[in-house]
């Protein structure tokens, strides 16, 4: 029932997609074509962008308007597509070294201007396309190609960056809570300013392998076990809370955006914000 | 009231052989062929909760609803 939404966004010409059988970011990219459905958005009113990476392949398989950049540019170029033409509903995609390693600045920068893009994380805990070596995300003991005796470093939390940054939309879910997945999702879409979600995925090739997680099974029923409603992890002591991640809904506050904030305040201060966009678009032969 | 009836339709050009969808069904109607692709081999048990469909990677699965009463006699 669900599958023929899914299959009609995507250029069915260049399926089976690369990523390797049980992987996460396929879960997730069926639940992001539900969502998109949800919102009624024609196609070529989307502009998909990604950087390099396992979930940076997404746009290759999605019928919209699609770029793939370079690393960690991503949400660079989605600033460009979404000053050069405010009408896109602009999407961006990242995997976790993408977003918060070498996009880190570009994460924390477009969070605070707060443009109307809505970021989605896939963070899989590992740089799974480079053959497994750790990244800001990984957690702490986990063991990666490039830290053999179990990595000390201390992981990012992508949500709480997020919130300091500035962002006005934050949330984040699973691969596997897929219906919830859809609604967190289409809120995002939906919101008029800077919206992240970091989607939890699981990478039993590169991750799983090395931390008795080999099998797509063991990673799912891995994921069950530590992901919790935020309000159930807030009536965790503190020693349990270790081990846990909160899923669900962060913040979710109504913010000024950017682009519009831009027009009324810079171009014109007198006219309507409708009004300026539509000389704006007129101007540069966009129709609205 | 009768029971719902569901046709489970997979694709084997998208299918990886993962096992997400059998290890999901609460009701044990997917299993693996010899080619290594899951196929409905219990089809009446199924109660329509979606779970495969939700949970494949490779958007190999279709659930559909048997509309009519084919069952009558």
């Amino acid at each position: 029932m669900k599958t023929e939404i899914v299959l009609s966004y995507l250029r069915k010409d260049k399926l089976p997609h690369i990523w390797c059988p049980g992987c996460g970011h396929g879960i997730i990219l069926g639940s992001m074509m539900r969502a998109v459905h949800k919102t009624g958005w024609k196609k070529d009113d989307i502009a998909l962008v990604s950087g390099i990476g396992c979930s940076s392949r997404t746009p290759g398989y999605v019928d919209f308007n699609t770029l793939h950049t370079t690393h960690g540019r991503s949400l660079a170029f989605a600033a460009g597509i979404k000053f050069s033409n405010p009408r896109l509903n602009v999407i961006s995609v990242m995997g976790d070294g993408d977003a918060v390693a070498i996009g880190g600045n570009h994460f924390i920068h477009a969070a605070r201007r707060n443009l109307n893009i809505t970021a989605l994380v896939f963070n899989n805990y590992i740089y799974g396309m480079t053959g497994g070596q750790f990244s800001p995300t990984t957690p702490y003991k986990a063991i990666a190609s490039t830290t053999p005796y179990g990595n000390i470093d201390k992981n990012f939390d992508i949500p709480s960056l997020a919130i300091g940054a500035g962002a006005g939309f934050v949330a984040r879910s699973t691969a596997i809570h897929v219906p919830g997945l859809d609604d967190i999702i289409y809120q995002a879409l939906n919101y008029d300013g800077f919206s992240v979600v970091e989607i939890i995925s699981f990478c039993h090739v590169q991750y799983g392998k090395r931390n008795k997680l080999k099998t797509p099974l063991s990673m799912i029923d891995w994921l069950k076990s530590i992901a919790l409603p935020i309000a159930a992890y807030e009536k965790l002591g503190e020693e349990q809370r270790r081990d846990k991640i909160p899923i669900g809904i962060f913040k979710n506050i109504p913010t000024e955006e950017y682009s519009q904030k831009y027009i009324k305040e810079i171009i014109d201060p007198n006219k309507s914000k409708d009004s300026i966009l539509k000389d704006y678009c007129k101007a540069k032969l966009y129709d609205l | 009231m009768q029971k719902k009836r569901f046709m489970i339709t997979v694709d084997e050009r998208l299918c990886k052989g993962c096992e997400n969808c059998i290890n999901q069904c609460p009701k044990k109607v997917l299993e693996l062929s010899a080619k290594l692709k899951a196929y409905p081999a219990r089809q009446e048990d199924c109660i329509g909760c979606l779970r495969c469909e939700y949970i494949c990677p490779d958007f190999a699965i279709t659930v559909t609803e048997i509309k009519g009463d084919s069952n009558e006699n």
